[in-house]
């Protein structure tokens, strides 16, 4: 399905060069040339914004760390010399602390973009699997990285994170202890988190590498999830795909340029501006919003182990969707029941989102008095021989106190459930039990019926084998 | 339908209308370069950032109190991470300055175009080779500063006389606030 | 569409209402830099300044700033003189020639003096509480710069259901959390500070607003580079999507898809 072209050097020197390092021949074969479905739309465009990302992070860090100091009595001060006295440091610490929310904005879209067209079936379960590891290593860098100004929020975050490894049995606090190199987050904890936050940047180009490798076997998956039937369906990647999305990439820098220049602190928190203090926990500790959902099912568990556990298998469980969804069909177009329960799952982690921002006994709807309790409290002071006047005021304090109420943590209850039973059983289930609508014959063929006005009359084609 | 052909290897949307082509081409020029020109002002950022911070430019004069300092005597300041010397001449240092035939110079420079008072010599001490600092203890054959580096001789107004450096010692902007105050830069 | 409804939704969830029950919320109040086109009044600033070295300096240090950005462009915008004049004003801790200890007048390069060597004495002096550092503090706290102009004028007596509560040496301001400082009201009675002529009056609600200017500016001195090079990027980019637009239209104009 790659298609006929191959590459030829031009001159004398080209052909000299392609018999000793083929750099030029990789490049045209597999970038400039490469067969691209014609009917991809904008979600598909957010691969090429996140590389983007990517690379600012990574330049704007460069640089950062040229100027920051990572030693608990000078951290906080040199991300302010940075801000202050550092030519466009302003420029270059904004850039790089909205661009890691803009980098998350970008790698959400592209999960559930590829969620909705069922890019992670066969044959794209290693593509996809590569791209659970990219995020998990996002999630760590971004962590890393909020430790370093070294404001309250950055070190009360780090504590918290670090202790989840606190919950392993047995040799939980050995390992915490070897974390942090000290008795609690320290500076020897900061200097190791910045090494690490410089070095797995690096690892996550590598892994992107092996994501852009894995995605050029198969080629694109598309928004009808059809396989590619011959030259007719495609386009080479440039110019066409590389103008479409460097228009996109202009419009998202569009919005990460609003958030940088006019909005720079809008998804920080104030406590950041405080000095880290090992004495004093900040009132409302909160992580950054990517990781809020999950953030959310870690406190809807009553147990530190299990809230551990499901933390990290709410992202685990991305990697086995391969083989948790049992239809043969990919793109939600043509799966009806898919299509709607996709955006009751957008919902569901949304408003895990959500509770993830609140403090989890925020009562979300006062349901009235707990009679049964109140009941009992009168009951007891009724049986332990108290006057009518105490009895009295015991009834009254309990009417006070006990109300059946629907809290912050209720709710993340249930969608912690509802998005676990998203992948099991529903999409298991779901491949056995829904009726896919029929698929067009090929790309070219669905593109021509839709213009013609006549519906796709295509019979639904085996996808797999 | 799809009108797409491979010429050479690169592949041209094909239309035959000229309009359309130089319309088209217009469009493709721009938004070439305006990305291009873009890019390469978010670079300016990237490269400004390195240099000298507004807290280090802050610090470009210093005062210096000089009642303490003899004839004959030396002292070392710190200009901008550098070292300046400051000597208060003897007369005869003076006078030996003052007398040597700027054709005997390598960097022909009169005594007078060097200091403001003669008996205050202030020059940045960095070798004009290649960085060193001259020792002040090895006065060398002319009376000023000999480069343990690589052997430069300066005399007593701190002009290069001997050795591989190609210029005299530089003399920083300077004025005096007072009779025993100078400020540098 | 997705795309900015998820980064709506990613706005929402990262602004934490952090105003617990207890605590009043302060008003919003129109400040000459908010928004896009939004910018310091200079002179403005110097007031701020002048209300904070005679008032707050006191107690609270800004030990980020130097007097050389009090003639940042951007802010009070103090000449060259002035500002080494009000550098000047103060005497900074440095060595003699004999490496004993001694002060000197402070020069433009000089930090603020903090009112208090370390936290223990500032703490000592103000019956266990810390004065806060002032250089982030509009940054510091949720609120901003209402939340700051709010607790300075925010002070009265406690209300019935407060009075038994108070703890000794404390003071009542429903903006603070619980409702209980140990800050005293730090602008106490107008012409407090005595403004330079041709200026406001100096009344409490003058005061309050000037030096919460000011402190806005300490925290973000490179607001005004941003938002003017910001309007720029912002046109630049959409002058370029259009371009964009217009290639990308252009070029597959002859491809159905």
């Amino acid at each position: 399905m790659h298609g006929e072209y191959r590459y030829e050097p031009k001159n004398g020197f080209m052909k000299w060069l392609d018999s000793r390092l083929p750099i030029m021949r990789l490049l045209d074969e597999s970038v400039l040339q490469f067969p691209t479905p014609k009917n991809l739309n904008y979600w598909f465009t957010f691969g090429g914004i996140l590389t983007f990302m990517l690379a600012v992070q990574i330049v704007t860090g460069i640089v950062l760390a040229m100027h920051y100091v990572p030693q608990e009595t000078m951290a906080f001060d040199s991300v302010e010399h940075i801000m202050r006295d550092v030519n466009y440091g302003w420029l270059l610490r904004y850039a790089h602390s909205n661009g890691a929310s803009m980098f998350f904005v970008a790698v959400y879209v592209h999960i559930f973009r590829g969620l909705y067209y069922g890019s992670y079936k066969a044959p794209r379960e290693v593509l996809w699997i590569l791209g659970v590891i990219i995020y998990l290593l996002m999630m760590a860098t971004g962590f890393l990285g909020y430790t370093l100004p070294w404001g309250q929020m950055s070190f009360w975050g780090a504590t918290v994170i670090t202790n989840f490894f606190s919950a392993i049995p047995v040799v939980g606090d050995a390992v915490t202890q070897w974390l942090w190199g000290s008795f609690a987050v320290d500076n020897s904890t900061l200097q190791r988190f910045f090494s690490l936050h410089y070095l797995l940047p690096f690892v996550i180009a590598g892994v992107v590498v092996l994501h852009i490798w894995a995605l050029h076997v198969p080629g694109n998956n598309n928004p009808l999830g059809i396989d590619v039937k011959g030259p007719q369906d495609t386009v080479p990647f440039h110019p066409y795909y590389t103008v479409k999305d460097g228009f996109a990439l202009a419009v998202f820098v569009l919005f990460f340029a609003a958030l940088v220049f006019f909005a720079p602190n809008l998804l920080g928190n104030p406590d950041n501006f405080v000095p880290a203090n090992r004495l004093v926990t900040p009132m409302h500790i909160v992580p950054e919003w990517y990781y809020l959902p999950f953030y959310a099912i870690l406190r809807s568990v009553p147990s530190k182990l299990l809230g551990v556990i499901l933390l990290f298998g709410g992202i685990l469980v991305w990697a086995f969707l391969p083989w948790l969804d049992t239809s043969y069909v990919r793109s939600a177009r043509f799966r009806p029941i898919f299509r709607q329960l996709f955006w009751v799952f957008g919902v569901v982690c949304i408003g895990l989102g959500w509770c993830g921002a609140q403090t989890p006994d925020h009562v979300i709807v006062d349901l009235g008095p707990n009679m049964t309790a109140i009941n009992a409290a009168v009951d007891h002071a009724t049986k332990a021989g108290k006057t009518p006047e105490e009895i009295a005021a015991v009834q009254k304090s309990a009417e006070a106190s006990e109300r059946v109420t629907f809290a912050v943590v209720d709710l993340s209850r249930i969608l912690t459930i509802a998005y676990f039973a998203f992948f099991f059983p529903g999409l298991f289930l779901l491949g056995w039990v829904e009726t896919p609508l029929p698929l067009p014959e090929s790309i070219s063929k669905a593109v021509l019926g839709t213009r013609g006005g006549a519906a796709s009359g295509g019979r639904p084609l085996e996808q797999r084998g | 339908m799809i009108t797409i052909r491979r010429k050479k290897g690169l592949i041209l949307a094909h239309s035959t209308d000229d309009a359309s082509v130089t319309r088209r081409d217009f469009i493709y020029v721009a938004s070439g370069t305006m990305a291009a020109l873009g890019a390469a002002a978010a670079v300016w950022p990237l490269i400004d950032q390195m240099n000298p911070s507004a807290d280090t430019l802050a610090l470009k004069e210093i005062e210096v109190d000089l009642a303490s300092i003899v004839p004959g005597q030396q002292i070392t300041v710190e200009w901008r991470k550098k070292p300046v010397f400051i000597r208060r001449r003897t007369p005869d240092e003076i006078k030996q300055a003052e007398e040597t035939p700027l054709d005997e110079l390598k960097d022909p420079q009169a005594d007078s175009a060097r200091v403001q008072k003669p008996e205050w010599l202030i020059v940045v001490a960095i070798c004009t080779h290649l960085g060193c600092i001259p020792s002040k203890d090895m006065k060398g054959e002319y009376g000023g500063w000999l480069c343990p580096c690589h052997g430069s001789q300066y005399d007593t107004s701190g002009r290069i006389r001997k050795g591989p450096a190609p210029n005299n010692l530089a003399v920083p902007a300077y004025k005096f606030l007072s009779d025993t105050k100078v400020q540098i830069g | 569409m997705r795309r900015i409804s998820l980064a709506a939704v990613g706005l929402l969830l990262g602004i934490t209402v952090a105003f617990a029950d207890g605590q009043k919320e302060p008003e919003p109040q129109t400040w000459s830099w908010n928004g896009v086109f939004g910018h310091f009044d200079p002179v403005q600033l110097q007031r701020g300044y002048q209300v904070y070295k005679e008032v707050c300096s006191a107690c609270h240090s800004m030990r980020l700033m130097a007097f050389r950005n009090l003639g940042d462009p951007g802010g009070p915008g103090f000449s060259e003189a002035q500002v080494k004049a009000l550098a000047a004003t103060v005497q900074v801790a440095d060595l003699d020639d004999k490496g004993e200890p001694t002060t000197r007048p402070g020069i433009a390069a000089d930090r603020f003096p903090s009112p208090f060597p370390n936290e223990k004495a500032a703490r000592a002096a103000n019956g266990g509480a810390l004065p806060p550092d002032l250089t982030v503090i509009t940054e510091a706290r949720e609120g901003g710069a209402d939340y700051v102009h709010a607790l300075l004028l925010g002070y009265s007596d406690p209300p019935a259901d407060m009075k038994g509560k108070m703890m000794p040496g404390m003071n009542y301001n429903p903006y603070f959390l619980n409702g209980q400082i140990a800050m005293p009201a730090p602008l106490s009675t107008d012409g407090q500070v005595t403004y330079a002529e041709g200026q406001p009056a100096a009344t409490k609600a003058q005061m309050a607003k000037d030096v919460v200017a000011f402190l806005s500016w300490a925290a973000e001195p490179k607001m005004q580079e941003r938002k003017t090079m910001g309007i720029k990027v912002i046109a630049f980019l959409f002058v370029l999507s259009l371009l964009l637009y217009a290639a990308y239209k252009q070029l597959w104009r002859d491809v159905d898809h």
